[in-house]
């Protein structure tokens, strides 16, 4: 039980995850797809962010005079936010692209635009 | 300055620094010119790079001077040589191709915009083939990602909006699988170059978070590739797009996902996870005869010559896993040389596709009715490369087909009932084709006299270079096998 718990910031990567992502899937709505997107990739960033936690560590900035100073990474950080502007870019276009469907379709919905939507 | 040894490099930043200028670039026909320009300096460079891995020595570029491990890695391998020919090489084919067909299909005052993400999506798919660093990858395939989104919907068909959004949705779902693999073999390792992960996973190997990684960059990548079952994002995409955009993408797109796909579990995975070959060939193999068999019998079933070709792209990306579920070095080579081979194909038909649709309103089957006639030298090159897709001898299908027919034999009865596999693809290709072959030759235009004539000369002449190629490469097959076959070699040397 308590490694179970130990692990909470995984738990919380996975559920959040698996929100998403069964929002992706099951919701009709375009917008509430593009959520469901978004939370998803939200769940990655907390994976990064919370993995690069070294316990008892500090801001990686080195000081004068501490020596042996223990530091949390960086790098997963830095990553995370160049994964961040691209969430943001993809939701931002994911976005756009609903808006010309509603303007040409007159719908979001997806069943609605199925039919609508046969080659030929 | 030894302009040589930056050309890793260059072949990312020339076009990534081209786009803020042909975005400025209003006055008409510049911004293509600009594009194209571009894209054969690009297509020079993968060349002179290609030579240069032939003669024997991979190049290994060190961004900014730091040291490979710790800096951002650039290596050119022939496999990575392989990758960025074709990337490059469609994209100045289609461009110089397709100047009448995106003026046809492209708003004039949006063309520096559609320009701009053309030579994203270039930038995007080079990046990918030469970077040696595993969260590189995944900006350059983002990169990519979101010009091909924007380059799909920008046509004048409306349905390509919801094709492209479902595109979107699934597109974004593989890249963050592959990024959570990335993460979680981070995570272990502590190293994001793949040749000093190869090193350091093997202490780590038997870890869950590392065999967790393994399934999700494979599925990832999968569903980036359009491996059958996830190919469902590809054949709106495809059928949807204007017609010189998919004769780009649909040369090369997937191929990058399946080249990254093969790089990963070749390279990191299959030699240091206990297992590993194993399971990804009982994975892969099965998914790979499905695809040869269900999207080859829907091809012959389909109405539309775009999703009829669409769903042949998925059936060869089939033949191309089925050669790397093999995971012998034979398999392996069969597998890139249809890497090569299936590029110059598409990339031929998709061209006389949009010399066709230049002409004929509807690309129905039954509405290019008589197309044989009124563009005989269009569906003469069209002719060339679908035969090549069947892979008649003397095109260049032909040869990968014998490879990969070579390699499934050497694994003994299990091989045979894959050979029957590949001739039952072939059988049915033979099939798709002919449908066409029937509605272009064989049925009377339609009475009403339709005012069709052969395309304009420049992209009849571009689509017969590349028929001639098709050509060419099934006789002279030095350049793609040797590439191919040190490839292989590379992949496999790691391997117990």
């Amino acid at each position: 039980m308590l490694e179970f718990l130990g692990y909470y910031n995984y738990w919380v990567f996975a559920i959040l995850l698996m929100i998403g992502f069964y929002a992706v899937i099951t919701r009709g709505n375009l917008i509430k797809k593009l959520l469901g997107l978004s939370i998803f990739q939200s769940a990655v960033f907390l994976m990064y962010i919370t993995m690069d936690k070294v316990e008892g560590g500090t801001a990686p900035i080195i000081q004068k005079g501490a020596v042996d100073q223990l530091y949390s990474n960086p790098l997963p950080q830095v990553l995370i936010l160049t994964a961040i502007v691209v969430g943001v870019s993809t939701t931002a276009l994911g976005l756009a692209i609903v808006v010309r469907i509603k303007d040409v379709y007159g719908t979001i919905e997806e069943h609605e635009l199925f039919e609508e939507n046969r080659p030929q | 300055m030894n302009l040589e040894a930056h050309l890793p490099a260059l072949q990312v930043v020339v076009p990534l620094l081209s786009v803020p200028v042909v975005v400025l670039l209003k006055p008409r026909g510049l911004a293509w010119a600009a594009t194209t320009a571009t894209s054969i300096v690009a297509f020079a460079i993968a060349i002179s790079m290609t030579a240069a891995v032939l003669s024997g020595s991979d190049i290994r570029y060190l961004m900014g001077n730091w040291d490979a491990p710790y800096g951002i890695e650039l290596r050119v391998d022939s496999l990575s040589a392989v990758l960025l020919l074709i990337v490059t090489g469609a994209s100045t084919v289609a461009l110089v191709a397709g100047r009448q067909s995106i003026a046809a299909q492209i708003q004039e005052d949006r063309h520096p915009l559609f320009f701009a993400a053309w030579l994203l999506a270039l930038a995007g798919l080079a990046g990918i083939a030469v970077s040696a660093d595993a969260f590189n990858v995944f900006v350059f395939m983002e990169i990519s990602s979101l010009a091909s989104y924007v380059l799909i919907a920008g046509g004048p068909d409306r349905r390509a909006l919801p094709s492209v959004f479902k595109y979107l949705i699934m597109g974004t779902i593989g890249a963050t699988f592959y990024l959570i693999g990335v993460g979680l073999v981070y995570m272990m390792t502590g190293t994001l170059n793949l040749a000093d992960m190869e090193l350091r996973i093997h202490e780590v190997a038997d870890q869950a978070p590392i065999l967790v990684a393994a399934g999700f960059i494979t599925v990832g990548l999968a569903l980036k590739a359009a491996v059958f079952p996830l190919h469902a994002w590809l054949p709106n995409a495809y059928t949807f797009a204007p017609h010189a955009v998919t004769a780009f993408l649909a040369a090369c797109a997937t191929k990058v996902s399946l080249y990254v796909l093969l790089r990963f579990d070749f390279v990191v995975f299959q030699p240091n996870l206990a297992g590993h070959d194993v399971q990804f060939a009982y994975f892969l193999m099965p998914l790979a005869v499905l695809a040869i068999v269900i999207a080859s019998a829907i091809a012959t079933v389909e109405l539309n010559l775009k999703r009829l070709l669409a769903y042949s792209s998925v059936a060869q990306i089939g033949y191309i896993m089925l050669g790397a579920s093999l995971t012998s070095e034979a398999g392996l080579t069969a597998s890139i040389v249809h890497i090569f081979n299936h590029a110059l194909a598409k990339g031929t038909l998709f061209l006389a596709v949009a010399a066709i649709a230049l002409r004929y309103k509807s690309l129905g089957l039954d509405g290019i009715a008589g197309a044989g006639k009124t563009m005989p030298w269009t569906m003469a090159a069209f002719m060339i490369a679908a035969l090549s897709l069947i892979g008649i001898p003397g095109t260049a299908g032909f040869i990968s087909k014998w490879y990969l027919i070579l390699a499934a034999l050497e694994k003994g009865w299990p091989g045979v009932v894959l050979v029957f596999v590949i001739v039952v693809g072939s059988l049915l290709a033979v099939v798709y084709v002919w449908r066409v072959v029937e509605v272009a030759w064989f049925s009377a235009p339609p009475a009403s006299g339709s005012a069709a004539r052969e395309a304009p000369v420049e992209l009849l002449v571009v689509t017969w270079a590349a028929a001639l190629a098709n050509l060419y490469f099934g006789i002279f097959t030095k350049v793609p096998v040797s590439l191919a076959t040190t490839a292989a070699g590379s992949l496999r040397e790691l391997m117990p």
